[in-house]
């Protein structure tokens, strides 16, 4: 990947362009490939984490959104964050890929490292970010293009020389659309169901070969057996990918995720302030199970939200 | 509806008879009272003057619909631009001949570039609140979707944004073009028309379909009201059948791309 086209000589310094990220990330790759076939336990404790979040608040304008998450989200896992609604979900995610900052008025403070570099750090690209961290949003948001054209698109703008057609092959086996829609690569990406739109939204972020795959709600306006397809996808995709996905349905949560984070509303009964804070985050089955905060066994149980 | 049967009628029973081989490739006669020859000057006039116009007023109107949109949104140079193409598209349009006419006429003379320019100050705002509107409705899912992607600003723009709204803005584009090829006013003081069919795009006066119909219609004579209604009938035919061009063009590309 050229990360380093952004880099102008007075601020080589400054940036840290993710440059060195791709290296290691190959690095760490190949250090995992070894003991493979033990699916449970590829992650020790010393492993770094793809994301270190460390107090980051988030406001909109002058309303604070989002404040003091601290948590590390662990590589080729699928990472839940669950809650009511308005607790700020959807603002942590999409901080993990800046795109808060595509909303007039977002403010980010606190830091986020990926793979130990702050991606919010002065100078560093946003763009440069989006293509390690790909997204796939609530609703299916495919171009008004061909199937082909969309899948092909991040490959495209990143000037990527290799065989397109294997790409857009390989990215829709990867999505498992491929058997469905091999024979009409050349039609409307409009014309397939929801569920395959979805799926091509994935196969289209694959395509661009991220690292991460941030998903919000990804299956929220699909019916059950497209949200089905799209959580056995998840499986699948987190032998290469770490995952994070936010989801108001728990049930979901608890099927999909290895680690789950609960955010919750707080109030200041004074100036009638509401923002979303973590409270609890950790493996799935100990905050389904016997989680330690009250407000989230009251949530999990179902007695709110 | 009626009215618009009743001028498609008149027009065609009118302009049919005189219409033929002779008419669409000759140009006029030197004397109104003859009967023969054509438009042709005033075709080749029309063409070239909207062509220009076009070419400047398209990139240039769609560019200030893009920095409206996507950068300036409500800056107060943003707010300027908006606020004079909401004024430019009242202006009568002979105000704009008269304006390019104390401008430039007065010291380069009758011409083509002339004409082109009055034309072109006709079709900006028309293209750029037209395009303005267009782009507002591309949905932020898509945008979003091609930053995610990884796609810079730029990238979006020229990528997602305009295909997107390619049919709309062609719509917009045509309605102004259409628009332009049907102005008298600003032309007769910076066209100023003539009988000769020429290519010079300055340096003498050009003729235009509208111009050879406004000089046909208002003389006492059969031969030359005769063919300023083919004329009109010509004009009629030319606009129509580029808009359903530009809408067969845009409804294909929109399958393939």
């Amino acid at each position: 990947m050229n990360d380093q086209t952004m880099v102008t000589g007075s601020e080589e310094i400054n940036i840290p362009s993710l440059a060195g990220v791709a290296a290691r990330r190959a690095a760490q790759d190949a250090a995992q490939a070894a003991p493979q076939g033990d699916s449970g336990d590829r992650s020790g404790p010393s492993e770094q984490p793809v994301f270190t979040v460390r107090d980051l608040s988030v406001h909109y304008g002058k309303n604070l959104a989002l404040k003091d998450v601290t948590m590390d989200i662990r590589p080729r896992r699928i990472t839940a964050i669950i809650g009511p609604s308005g607790c700020g979900k959807s603002t942590l995610i999409r901080c993990f890929n800046r795109m808060n900052e595509l909303i007039p008025g977002a403010r980010v403070s606190g830091e986020i490292l990926y793979r130990g570099e702050n991606i919010y750090a002065p100078g560093v690209d946003p763009v440069v970010v989006r293509r390690h961290i790909g997204m796939v949003f609530q609703r299916p948001n495919p171009f008004p293009k061909s199937i082909y054209d969309n899948v092909a698109f991040g490959a495209r703008i990143n000037g990527y020389k290799g065989d397109m057609d294997e790409l857009v092959e390989r990215s829709l086996r990867r999505a498992a659309l491929w058997d469905e829609v091999r024979n009409q690569l050349k039609k409307s990406a409009l014309d397939l169901s929801g569920g395959q739109q979805q799926r091509l939204c994935i196969a289209r972020a694959i395509a661009v070969e991220p690292d991460v795959i941030l998903m919000d709600e990804p299956a929220s306006a699909l019916d059950p057996i497209a949200t089905v397809r799209i959580e056995d996808l998840m499986q699948e995709l987190k032998q290469d990918y770490s995952i994070v996905i936010v989801t108001h349905n728990m049930q979901q949560a608890a099927r999909v995720s290895d680690e789950t984070a609960f955010l919750y509303t707080e109030v200041d009964e004074s100036t009638a302030g509401r923002w979303g804070i973590l409270v609890e985050f950790g493996e799935t089955g100990q905050i389904f199970t016997r989680p330690r905060d009250k407000r989230t066994e009251d949530y999990v149980s179902g007695r709110f939200g | 509806m009626i009215p618009v049967v009743m001028i498609l009628y008149q027009i065609t029973a009118k302009g049919i008879t005189t219409m033929d081989w002779e008419f669409l490739t000759s140009s006029m006669p030197f004397s109104f009272r003859r009967e023969g020859g054509g438009f042709l000057n005033g075709l080749v006039g029309t063409a070239i003057m909207v062509g220009l116009a076009s070419a400047v007023s398209i990139p240039l109107g769609v560019l200030a619909a893009v920095y409206l949109v996507e950068y300036g949104k409500k800056n107060w140079l943003a707010k300027l631009i908006r606020f004079f193409s909401d004024v430019m598209t009242g202006v009568p349009s002979v105000f704009v001949g008269l304006f390019v006419y104390t401008a430039l006429v007065i010291q380069f003379g009758f011409g083509a570039l002339m004409g082109a320019a009055s034309l072109a100050i006709i079709m900006m705002p028309i293209i750029v609140r037209s395009t303005e509107e267009m782009l507002k409705l591309v949905p932020n899912e898509l945008k979003d979707a091609s930053y995610a992607l990884g796609a810079a600003k730029w990238q979006t723009i020229v990528k997602v944004i305009l295909p997107s709204a390619a049919p709309g803005i062609t719509t917009g584009v045509m309605l102004a073009v259409a628009r332009a090829a049907g102005e008298t006013a600003p032309l007769i003081l910076t066209a100023l028309g003539s009988y000769q069919l020429t290519a010079k795009l300055w340096g003498e006066p050009m003729s235009a379909l509208t111009l050879a119909i406004f000089d046909g219609a208002r003389n006492p004579f059969a031969a030359g009201q005769a063919r300023a209604w083919a004329g009109a009938l010509e004009l009629l035919i030319i606009v129509l059948v580029f808009t359903m061009v530009a809408r067969v063009v845009v409804s294909r590309s929109r399958i393939s791309r």
